[in-house]
């Protein structure tokens, strides 16, 4: 036992793929630990804000102690902030149609740019084939323009209960900081939030437990009714074989994707949780383990070793369990291994289809996927949506199919390099 | 040619026994399931409806149409007997559009974008893998991982990713659909071309998914040939190495035809997600659409009709295989 564990670690293969998986694993029992935060907990208004550090308004104006700090690009960055390099060419653009000759402009000189704008820019005034959209979007620009270059500080004021009238209660400098552990509430979101306004990392740490739940389920219930009909199918052979061999052949070729999509749509939506899903993966996709646990056992059962356990009278359930099931061990983990990584795929190609799990009480990768989609978040080029849930997937299966070359190396010394 | 016989009735026979089994799970699975079918549609009808003689009314209605309100071997004869006719009732999310009807418009969509994308993802996948087997080294050990890493991605992650790419970012292909949304079918060139356009992205998700597992096959069971015996006797005989390889990989196709009988299903199972993020206009769409609108009797038929797809596509795929094996032909000789 420790010799072969050793000769598995051994396996630079096996070695990547568990690293990665363990990695995965890690990330799953320990973030929750870290960060507390309920990861269904719908934090934003609106959908898909970027990944970012959010930093409460607020709170930084109303920081305890302001620092000052006198930095040199300060404004030159404050306007580049707020005026993109796009917007700089198309009020080029705009200077240009209105008959300012190209060589006076100059868009990386900010202050004669906007010198230029200033006294030229009237904003009811269209060219021809200048569409509406964008004569508001110059109008846009035009007001985002205003005090760009004012080294003014600016006056915070609140509105008095009684008199209704705005007092003055601060003034924000424009050379004013807060250190961040002084504002009270600033949220870290990694990745952004998902449709719901769910933090996408936090979601998707969960998502990957509850995937590698159902797929670990899904894999047991596979593993255990193929490992049982390919015993009995090749042990006892005769009749038994016939009949689980006419049954596992008819459920190779009879599509599972189509089975999954009967039995999920008939339990219904109410009754859908993630491990009903998982069970009826794992009652879906026990072929391949039953075929190839049969097609050993028929080799094994001639054996010498095994006729002599049968000539010393030992029961059936005795001779499989010490003559047989020792020498298909190594088959059943591999067939195991990728059981889980395919029943976590299926889950997601259920989801995809809106026949996953209820969506209300846990998230998975599948479902994550499948409200990323509904919202096209890949149309609106919201990757955190979507993406890191596909490397996850990618991740899982990568390192498991590594892992199971990895073991195939190891105990198939035909395909060893 | 008269041994064949043997081979393709017994293969007849096993296809025609599979198909019966996968038509009584399509009928049962459904009706197997706690609770009514019909009365969860109802539900879903009447929401919002208080008088209860009409919902009494509606439910009647639907369970005269499906006979879920005759003993279960009727219903079956019943059934048995509107598919025959090419009958599967009335689509609900797309009423009055018959299932029958749902169902055409989108079968050619399917059937003309999988299996060419499954048959050309297998021949490049077996290229691939036999050229790693064969010239090892620096092309094995780039194609390997890829074929690894690619054979794991999720279909609906490869089509997504192809998405984002060249039809989001380089806008190179359009994003959805089968064809522009501002066209009628026709057999104009604006029409053709436009199809021909909406066709490409998936189907080279669905052919760089299949390439990878196939590769990764053909690749171990040409490096399992290339040891074979026949082959170190060729090398002394002096047979050129051209013809060698070509024996080998004669001999290494055939598992492959094999595997690609036995993993059709998951294949399709797979191009069906690739086309409901293309929103296409095939079976995947059409399910997608049924699902979410709670539309059993098509959920029931596109099942039944892709599984039909799926049984044919194997039992050609056996046919051909008794073609070229030519183990086959010696056995049904004896």
């Amino acid at each position: 036992m420790k010799h072969t564990f050793r000769q598995v670690f051994h396996s630079g293969k096996f070695v990547v793929g568990f690293s990665i998986f363990m990695g995965l694993l890690l990330i799953v029992f320990v973030y929750p630990v870290i960060i507390k935060y309920p990861p269904l907990e719908v934090i934003g208004q609106g959908t898909f804000f970027p990944p970012g550090i959010y930093v409460n308004t607020f709170d930084s104006i109303n920081a305890p102690t302001t620092y000052t700090l006198i930095l040199d690009n300060a404004a030159a960055k404050r306007i580049s902030n707020k005026l993109s390099n796009d917007d700089r060419l198309a009020m080029k653009e705009w200077l240009v149609s209105d008959g300012i000759p190209d060589t006076q402009i100059d868009t990386s000189d900010i202050v004669s740019l906007l010198d230029l704008w200033e006294k030229n820019f009237d904003p009811t005034k269209s060219f021809p084939g200048m569409t509406y959209a964008k004569e508001r979007y110059y109008q846009r620009v035009n007001a985002s323009l205003q005090g760009i270059l004012s080294t003014e500080a600016e006056i915070i004021a609140a509105q008095n209960p009684q008199t209704n009238a705005l007092e003055q209660t601060g003034v924000v400098k424009q050379t004013d900081y807060v250190n961040i552990s002084n504002v009270a509430n600033v949220r870290v979101l990694l990745l952004g939030t998902d449709n719901f306004g769910r933090d996408v990392l936090g979601e998707l740490v969960k998502a990957t437990g509850v995937s590698l739940q159902i797929g670990l389920v899904a894999g047991i219930i596979a593993t255990l009714i193929g490992l049982a009909l390919g015993l009995l199918g090749g042990y006892i052979g005769g009749f038994v074989d016939d009949i689980i061999m006419f049954i596992t052949n008819m459920f190779t070729v009879i599509p599972t994707f189509v089975l999954l999509i009967l039995i999920s749509f008939s339990i219904g939506q109410e009754k859908r949780g993630a491990v009903t899903i998982a069970i009826v993966i794992g009652f879906t996709s026990w072929v391949w383990t039953a075929r190839a646990v049969r097609s050993q056992v028929v080799s094994l059962r001639n054996r010498d070793h095994v006729n002599l356990s049968k000539l010393s009278g030992h029961s059936i359930v005795h001779i499989i369990a010490t003559d047989i099931l020792p020498y298909i061990a190594s088959y059943v983990v591999m067939a195991f291994i990728l059981q889980i990584s395919s029943g976590i795929l299926s889950e997601a190609g259920l989801s995809i289809l809106g026949l996953g799990p209820r969506t209300t009480d846990v998230p998975t990768l599948g479902l994550m996927m499948n409200w990323a989609m509904i919202y096209q978040a890949e149309i609106l080029g919201k990757w955190w949506a979507y993406f890191p849930v596909l490397v996850t997937i990618a991740l899982i299966t990568f390192s498991m199919n590594l892992m199971n070359t990895g073991l195939d190396q190891v105990f198939n010394p035909a395909l060893r390099d | 040619m008269k041994g064949y016989r043997k081979y393709f009735l017994n293969k007849l026979v096993w296809f025609l026994v599979t198909f019966f089994f996968a038509f009584i799970l399509n009928f049962i699975l459904p009706r197997l399931m706690p609770g009514d079918p019909v009365a969860g549609i109802v539900a879903r009808l009447a929401q919002g409806m208080t008088n209860t003689t009409g919902v009494q009314a509606i439910y009647q209605q639907y369970a005269n149409l499906f006979g879920t309100n005759k003993p279960m071997l009727e219903q079956f004869f019943l059934y048995v007997r509107n598919v025959v006719h090419g009958d599967f009732g009335f689509s609900f999310s797309q009423y009055p559009r018959t299932v029958a009807d749902v169902l055409k418009s989108s079968i050619g969509w399917t059937l003309a974008l999988q299996f060419p994308a499954i048959i050309v993802g297998w021949i490049i996948g077996n290229t691939l893998g036999a050229l790693a087997a064969y010239l090892k080294k620096g092309f094995d050990k780039v194609i390997m991982p890829i074929s690894i890493f690619v054979s794991n991605f999720p279909a609906f992650g490869m089509a997504v990713i192809l998405l984002v790419v060249f039809g989001v970012g380089l806008k190179w292909f359009p994003t959805s659909g089968g064809y522009g949304f501002d066209l009628i079918p026709n057999f104009s060139w604006g029409f053709v071309w436009s199809v021909i356009v909406h066709y490409q992205l998936p189907f080279w998700s669905i052919v760089l998914i299949a390439i990878g597992g196939q590769a990764i096959g053909m690749r171990s069971m040409s490096i399992y040939e290339l040891n074979a015996d026949y082959v170190k006797y060729s090398r002394f005989l002096g047979i050129p190495d051209r013809k060698i390889v070509g024996y080998v990989f004669r001999n290494a196709m055939l598992p492959q035809v094999t595997g690609l009988a036995l993993s059709i299903g998951t294949m399709v199972g797979g191009a069906l997600v690739a086309e409901i993020i293309f929103s296409y206009p095939g079976l995947g769409f059409t399910l997608l659409n049924s699902v979410t609108g709670g539309d059993y009797p098509l959920i029931s038929a596109s099942t039944l009709i892709i599984t039909v797809m799926v049984l044919c596509a194997n039992f050609l795929i056996e046919i051909i295989y008794g073609f070229i094996d030519p183990r086959i032909k010696t056995a049904q000789a004896d």
